[in-house]
């Protein structure tokens, strides 16, 4: 028993420990773990060697946490997976880190990602790729591969990621495991590296519905340091598990059906639809008609944000210097050339691009636009519906090094995952079952604005009762 | 050829707020380098800006004041550009939603022109950049960022003003403005006020504007009213020869009391304003912009009236006393304790302005309190001291702090009016001087002057020399 | 559609970023395909339609009160500075302004 201590889940973890498992017993179980796998999955950007559990107790109690390399931890390298931050440490914990540490969870370290979360594959990371635990020639999905990778391989109990367009849910897909983006400012965003400002959340990834409701319960809420974030009260979303969506109306939107997805994706998805119906659910036939536009406008929202975001990355303060600059031009554009990867610099020419005189109004004000039109199709959808479900993701985990030369195939992976970002919705990716190859496939959730209740209710029942196989990867 | 001169001024006002526009650092001046910074004015990554409510109102309470349109949703956008003072590479700033637009100062008449309206195009509220340090010789700069993220109100005027003096009045006048609102230093040595300044020339009668020339780096009113003059010249000349002016931007040498071009950037400017995804819009509902603009203070202009028709002032003076706010105070508390109005303005406007202007320093520094000026005053108007004693006295004062009462005191500085006393001492002065009596009894009337000079000698110039001309007269007249 | 190569150095330069001639080129077929991929967006008749620059329509207002908060001393502002000199950060001369 002892020697599975890694296999567990949190919410299991705390009851162990409430009868007496010692925290530093999951810990060196997920050390030997992380010793003998991580060469070969490469989910950590840092191992936290020294983590040990703090005293006063908390919701997290001893339970480790493995936290994004986008979000500031005090004192710990916190680099974005990008040579442009190496060395970088915070001299503040960013409020999720702080939270987490009130409720007594132990950091086990930081996770690799796609360098500044730019990337569906995990692939563009200074440290090298994470691969995927399912099976090591394919991409963990991405950004937040590491995070993903990490808790399918169970080198970890718990992570949290942050997703701009899809970066949780997709590779929580793409490695058969639980993760919610929440409703755009449920949860602060200080101290997480922005990417694209208006889209970023932070969110978890779980073993299942109930270790992301007990973490998520941890991390949201109000900070008078973010001032996107809403102050409306957190829920106890424990209370929300419950078995039973009866009644519950699940819209189904045809937008997702279409030319392009995988076959074995969209099998298990409708036999997923048609699990909740008989559950008892009301299926509703819903349309989403701007869905083939959210691509685009994400593609010239996010990046321009993120070209401004990024500009701060000079070597004039912190971070990567280009060493011997002549001057300040010289220094700026030698540190950014050097410091920055493929996929960073395609992005900030691309979002400069946008945002330059004589195209705003072209490309970034009707982006902007267009966001007004996607958000309008879910306000009306939610008028037949109390959740939407569809793939998280078109295709199961693609092999590494298959869509790296060709952006725009890797941007339409995320096809699914962007149009709850555009709107601020909440979502959620849990695993449906897999293809005939052992590849694990999502079905994501999405809901109302603060809706993250419905949500656990419907992926709550949906694990309980659909007949998925609980498999582990083969390691 | 004849030309007009067309002006617009933008001055950056540094708020005084206790702490940062967007987060909770000092904005205090002078500190150690780089002690008053945080994650979010050090732009680290992560951190996040949160609006300063207390300079959102401030900016609010100005443009009210410069008879600004309040905007009904106001947003705040990044401005990009690379700079080393400028942690995040952007600012956070307005583009096209600010804080305030329309909006215009009356400037008064002056010895050159009748009053005129200078129209405020816009307010918007922005973050101050840190400082720039060049050590002379060295292939390096240095940087120090307390001042980043101090807030930063920008206000633009229309070109409206065609002479350096016109621009010169309405810096005078919107700094009067500003003082009054207590809600900035307007400080241009400190930088808490700055000004730069466009400027274009056009022949008489032409409709069409001439070329724009962008002029910064000036640290003075004086220094803005030079360059401009400096610049209406320099453009005609250049016209005159038949070459042409081109676009740019030039700093202002104080020294050399001439501007230069700055070198031209290796690129044209592209800030990329987009609006700042890390704020949310603001509004302000107007019966509460209402109840802010209730509780403005009386402005110079209002102040300017009233002293005219309260205190009879002229207009000169009331201008003068009104144009600042500690000064228009100290006149008015003074005003309470003494009814000779007029000769409390000169005495302000005179002496104790032109110590302040020498000193650069305020009414509060000076250490004469309203109240001591007035008993001054009084003091001159019983006769207990002579008009000259009171103002050596005053600048006695000023200097050592003292309270001029104490001084009086102290020296036995007050006046000999004392009837009694005197006539002994003239008839002392008398029996010593037989000689100069008869002069003036037989007829030589200015003898009289040096029996009254040998009277302030004996008494050390206290004696009042109105009572001592009578007295002595009399003894004369009555020993005949 | 490809993106003119003056105009991939333009945008490089504004984003200080230096790119070699095959890099010009690659980014500028590249940024273009993805260009073209977005120009869909025209479909779109947005004429009437408001911009939406976050997702939070009816959240206003969020402002903090003019307290002092404790400040990072020089030292640790100064800490992950590449280069300093006393409390300051060192940086290159600046060459484009005087």
């Amino acid at each position: 028993m002892m020697e599975d201590l890694h296999l567990s889940t949190g919410h299991e973890l705390k009851v162990l420990m409430r009868d007496g498992l010692e925290s530093a017993k999951i810990l060196d179980a997920l050390y030997a773990r992380i010793d003998v796998l991580d060469s070969k999955i490469g989910a950590f950007a840092l191992v936290n060697r020294k983590a040990h559990r703090r005293p006063g107790g908390g919701t997290l109690d001893g339970i480790p946490v493995l936290v994004k390399d986008n979000i500031c931890v005090k004192g710990e390298d916190t680099t974005c997976s990008s040579k442009i931050l190496k060395g970088f440490k915070p001299p503040y914990d960013a409020t999720v880190v702080r939270r987490l540490k009130e409720e007594g969870a132990v950091l086990i370290g930081k996770a690799n990602m796609d360098e500044f979360a730019f990337g569906s594959s995990c692939e563009t990371s200074c440290y090298g790729p994470t691969r995927n635990p399912w099976d090591l020639e394919r991409i963990p999905g991405g950004s937040s591969g590491g995070s993903a990778a990490a808790v399918a391989s169970d080198e970890t109990i718990m992570a949290l990621g942050s997703d701009t367009g899809g970066s949780i849910r997709q590779p929580a897909a793409l490695c058969g495991v639980v993760g919610l983006k929440p409703t755009y400012g449920r949860v602060s965003r200080y101290g997480l590296i922005a990417f694209a400002s208006s889209l970023d959340q932070i969110g978890p990834i779980t073993k299942d519905v109930e270790d992301a409701a007990l973490l998520l319960g941890v991390i949201a809420g109000y900070d008078e340091m973010d001032s996107t974030s809403v102050d409306i009260p957190v829920p106890d979303y424990a209370t929300s598990l419950a078995s039973d969506v009866k009644g519950l109306r699940v819209g189904v939107p045809k937008e997702y059906f279409v030319k392009g997805i995988d076959r074995e994706v969209e099998a298990a998805v409708k036999r997923s639809i048609n699990v909740f119906k008989d559950l008892g659910a009301l299926v509703v036939d819903i349309s989403l008609p701007h869905t083939e536009y959210a691509v685009s406008a994400y593609y010239i929202i996010g990046p321009a944000e993120a070209s401004s975001n990024l500009a701060r990355f000079d070597g004039a303060h912190y971070g990567y210097r280009a060493p011997d600059a002549k001057n300040m031009l010289d220094m700026y554009v030698r540190t950014r050339s050097e410091g920055f990867g493929r996929e960073a610099k395609r992005r900030i020419l691309l979002g400069t691009y946008c945002l330059s005189s004589g195209y705003y109004d072209a490309y970034y004000l009707k982006a902007l636009k267009v966001r007004t039109k996607i958000k309008e199709d879910f306000d009306n959808a939610f008028k037949f519906c109390d959740i939407i479900v569809t793939p998280t993701s078109p295709t199961p985990a693609f092999r590494i090094g298959e869509k790296a030369n060709d952006p725009l195939a890797m941007y339409l992976s995320d096809i699914f995952t962007i149009p709850a970002n555009l709107a601020g919705l909440p979502g959620i990716s849990i695993p449906c079952g897999f293809t005939r190859s052992g590849l694990p496939i999502g079905l994501q959730i999405m809901a109302k604005p603060f809706a993250e209740e419905t949500i656990f209710r419907a992926a709550y029942t949906f694990e309980r009762n659909a007949d998925i196989e609980k498999r582990k990867p083969k390691l | 050829m004849n030309y007009e001169t067309v002006i617009g001024l933008e001055v950056h006002l540094q708020l005084n707020t206790v702490t940062k526009v967007f987060c909770g650092c000092s904005t205090k001046f002078g500190q150690k380098p780089n002690s008053q910074t945080c994650p979010v004015c050090l732009g680290l990554p992560g951190s996040l800006p949160v609006l300063n409510e207390t300079a959102f109102l401030f900016g609010i309470k100005v443009a009210l004041a410069l008879n600004c349109g309040i905007q009904s949703l106001i947003k705040f956008d990044r401005k990009n550009y690379y700079y080393p003072d400028l942690p995040k590479n952007y600012q956070i700033s307005q583009y096209d939603m600010p804080l305030a637009y329309n909006g215009f100062v009356d400037i008064p008449a002056n010895l050159t022109g009748l009053p005129k309206r200078i129209r405020i195009l816009r307010v918007h509220l922005e973050e101050d950049a840190g400082k720039l340090i060049h050590p002379e010789r060295e292939g390096h700069s240095l940087v120090d960022l307390n001042r980043t993220g101090i807030p930063l109100l920008e206000i633009v005027t229309e070109p409206d003003m065609n002479s350096p003096q016109e621009a010169y009045d309405y810096l005078t006048r919107l700094k009067s403005i500003l003082e009054y609102l207590k809600v900035s230093d307007c400080d241009m040595e400190k930088g808490s006020l700055r000004c730069d300044a466009n400027i274009s020339i056009r022949p008489s009668g032409e409709s069409k504007l001439g070329t724009k020339i962008e002029l910064k780096n000036m640290n003075t009113f004086k220094g803005v009213k030079s360059s401009l003059e400096y610049e209406v010249k320099r453009q005609a000349t250049v016209i005159d020869g038949g070459e042409k002016l081109f676009q740019e931007t030039r700093l202002w040498d104080a020294d050399k009391m001439i501007t230069l071009s700055m070198r031209s950037k290796e690129e044209a400017t592209d800030y990329r304003y987009f609006p700042e995804p890390d704020l949310v819009p603001f509004s302000v509902d107007k019966a509460f912009i209402e109840k802010i603009r209730q509780r403005l203070p009386e402005l110079p202009e209002a102040k300017i009236r009233r002293f005219m028709k309260d205190y009879g002032l002229s207009e000169y003076d009331s201008n003068v006393l009104a144009g600042q706010s500690e000064i228009a105070e100290y006149f008015e508390r003074c005003a309470q304790v003494y009814e000779n109005r007029k000769a409390i303005a000169n005495w302000i406007t005179g002496d104790i302005m032109a110590y302040l202007k020498t000193q650069g320093a305020s009414p509060a520094d000076l250490g004469v309190s309203p109240e001591s000026l007035a008993a001054l005053l009084k003091m001159i108007d019983k006769g207990a001291i002579s008009g000259k004693m009171a103002k050596e006295i005053l600048s006695e004062a000023i200097e050592t702090k003292m309270a001029p009462e104490k001084i009086i005191a102290d020296k036995g500085l007050s006046q000999i009016s004392d009837s009694g006393k005197l006539e002994e001492i003239v008839m002392q002065v008398i029996s010593k001087n037989e000689r100069s009596v008869k002069d003036y009894r037989s007829g030589k009337k200015n003898a009289l002057g040096y029996l009254v000079g040998q009277i302030m000698k004996e008494t050390k110039g206290a004696a009042n020399p109105e009572i001592v001309n009578r007295i002595l007269e009399k003894a004369l007249e009555a020993r005949q | 559609m490809k993106i003119d190569k003056e105009i991939v150095r333009r945008v490089a330069l504004l984003s200080r970023l230096s790119l070699a001639e095959d890099e010009i080129s690659e980014y500028g077929s590249q940024l273009g395909a993805i260009l073209e991929y977005i120009s869909k967006l025209n479909e779109i008749d947005t004429r009437d339609v408001p911009p939406t620059s976050h997702t939070l329509a009816t959240l206003k207002n969020v402002y903090r009160k003019d307290i002092l908060k404790p400040s990072l001393k020089a030292e640790e502002a100064l800490k992950n500075a590449p280069s300093s000199e006393g409390d300051f950060f060192k940086v290159p001369q600046i060459i484009e302004k005087r």
